[in-house]
């Protein structure tokens, strides 16, 4: 009986969700009694796997091969279905990432399981563990439980308080799959990034963002004038980023760029947990939407349900008298 | 090129939405539909496959009566046939019986490209494209911004997180699964619904395709996420309303 939580890197680094996917792990584990081991794929991966047992996993499975070394859908789910078919865990967790959103459905087609992805948040109760996901972009949530073994689950990213290294240091344990170049379809060539951004969001005091709420590109100097009122960056979400009316470097968002600042205006962005996941660390957050339900109001910490035609060119007006 | 492309009607964007009497279920009694937006992008990328490669656009759904009026959107915008796979009205399968009656229905096609869209906007599963992958046994990508077929292969540039790219060369036949914003969608010419209205749609029940694929997850309830007790919510006429704010800019956030 365990729990098994698989970690993800790239080039030798963590991705954070990692080790929220392991707090959502523990908040089981721990209610349960059950150990929460953790594993980690990859080619060379050895100091990984140790700074990993770090944060007091009990065992964490080294997959080490050098047909890991790249990412590819094949290689790690045959490695994942080969471990989870030796240590048959209860529960399997994954950080619901780009990455992890390209194998684990395979995987878990191959076990004949779905797979219970983006995962908010766990209840353990008598009857077992349910699972809260959202549907509708988060507009509603629903407890999903599961009776299958394994439980193969994805967590997402800032839906738990990451873990943090320290407590008793777990050991590593080498699993080596079988792995044959044959099995392996696809040809990956090495990730790239677009040229140099030349705004940088993440540096920015306030920051004025625009979604589709907006309706159409000819309205941007709505918010345009705000911005400037405020002396403010511009960002939007994806949507007008897709549509070509802003650049995609003012995306804000996982696919975009992540945001601290001082002040967010959500400006006719319902919130989508893909756009929260990049503006979740700002300090205050003042969302204005037509719709009362639109999740964005549930970071927000000043809110305003109304026309943003009718309460941003107002808000304009008086931010300009107050600064005098 | 056999090119299918598999599109999900869902509730429309600004749908209100509630749980019915049971709890479990979404309250369809108002609802208005429309596709599934990043299937309106696989659509568009599927189309444009054909154009470059000549061939058939096949369209694949899954979803009660009322999803033919998706399929005749597809149609119209340039589709040249369909298959329906119908499901009662609100027996929604999981991601893994979704795409088990996908599979079944689509295999005897033997098409070359299935393309969809990267998840659907209602349930947001993420997984339908890629579980039919590995129940046909094809190749896939996901997340996919730019299509290049290269004879026999495919090149396909994938999106990875924080701005990061990168390029997959796969074998046919493949499944795509195609991130929204890639393309400009097309509008249905008026010619092209007229058009739409004799293409062959052929619909295929759950009992023809005895599919043994059973939910094993389950749903206990739906509700609206709780509300956010942190939030201040400002009200009255849209100059009272600004005013509130900026005393809230200036003396709160001191931002102003």
């Amino acid at each position: 009986m365990s729990i098994l939580v698989i970690l993800e890197q790239r080039g030798g680094k963590w991705n954070r969700v990692s080790f929220e996917a392991l707090a959502a792990g523990r908040k089981i584990g721990e209610t349960m009694n059950l150990p929460v081991n953790a594993a980690v794929l990859g080619s060379g991966i050895e100091s990984l796997a140790n700074e990993a047992a770090g944060y007091g996993v009990p065992t964490v499975f080294a997959l080490d091969h050098t047909l890991l070394a790249q990412y590819t859908p094949e290689g790690y789910t045959l490695a994942i279905q080969q471990l989870i078919e030796s240590q048959a865990p209860d529960v399997v967790i994954f950080p619901h990432t780009y990455q992890v959103r390209d194998y684990a459905p395979k995987l878990a087609a191959r076990l004949g399981k779905s797979l219970i992805s983006d995962v908010v948040d766990v209840k353990v109760h008598d009857g077992g563990i349910s699972f809260v996901r959202q549907l509708f972009q988060g507009k509603l949530n629903s407890d999903i439980h599961s009776n299958d073994k394994p439980a193969l689950v994805s967590v997402q990213a800032g839906a738990f308080r990451a873990a943090e290294p320290g407590g008793n240091a777990g050991s590593v344990e080498a699993f080596q799959p079988q792995l044959d170049q044959s099995q392996i379809r696809s040809r990956p060539e090495a990730p790239y990034q677009e040229t140099a951004r030349s705004v940088d969001l993440g540096a920015a005091d306030v920051i004025v963002s625009v979604g589709r709420g907006i309706k159409e590109k000819d309205n941007l100097p709505v918010v345009e004038a705000l911005a400037e009122a405020l002396g403010a960056e511009l960002a939007a979400s994806r949507p007008i980023c897709d549509n070509g009316w802003l650049p995609m470097e003012r995306q804000v968002g996982s696919s975009g760029q992540t945001v601290s600042p001082k002040v967010y205006f959500a400006v006719g962005i319902s919130g989508a947990i893909q756009h929260l996941v990049g503006m979740k660390g700002s300090k205050t957050v003042v969302a204005i939407n037509k719709d009362e339900n639109a999740p964005i109001f549930e970071t927000a910490n000043y809110g305003v349900v109304g026309d943003l035609f009718e309460i941003v060119p107002a808000l304009v007006d008086e931010i300009k008298k107050a600064k005098g | 090129m056999k090119i299918v492309v598999s599109v999900k009607q869902v509730p429309a964007r600004d749908a209100t939405l509630r749980a019915d009497s049971t709890g479990k279920r979404l309250d369809e009694s108002d609802l208005t539909y429309e596709m599934n937006e990043p299937d309106a992008y696989a659509l568009e990328e599927a189309l444009q496959l054909k154009e470059k490669l000549g061939g058939e656009v096949i369209v694949l759904c899954a979803g009660p009566d009322r999803a033919t009026q998706t399929i005749r959107e597809a149609l119209a915008k340039g589709a040249d046939r369909a298959i329906h796979v119908e499901l009662e009205e609100n027996g929604i399968p999981d991601a893994l019986a979704t795409a088990g009656l996908l599979a079944k229905a689509i295999k005897p096609e033997s098409p070359d490209f299935i393309l969809t869209g990267l998840q659907s906007d209602d349930l947001g599963y993420g997984q339908t494209g890629v579980m039919l992958a590995e129940l046909l046994g094809y190749a896939h990508a996901t997340i996919v911004m730019e299509v290049e077929p290269e004879g026999d292969k495919v090149r396909v540039k994938r999106e990875l997180e924080d701005g990061w790219y990168q390029y997959v060369t796969l074998p046919l036949p493949v499944v795509l699964t195609i991130q929204s914003g890639i393309k400009k969608l097309r509008y249905a010419t008026l010619m092209g619904i007229k058009k739409a209205k004799t293409k062959e749609v052929r619909t295929v029940s759950v009992a023809d395709l005895g599919s043994d694929m059973e939910s094993q997850a389950t749903t206990e309830q739906i509700y609206l996420p709780p509300k956010n007790k942190g939030i201040q919510m400002l009200s009255g006429e849209p100059r009272a309303i600004a005013q509130q704010l900026v005393e809230k800019l200036k003396f709160e956030a001191r931002v102003l």
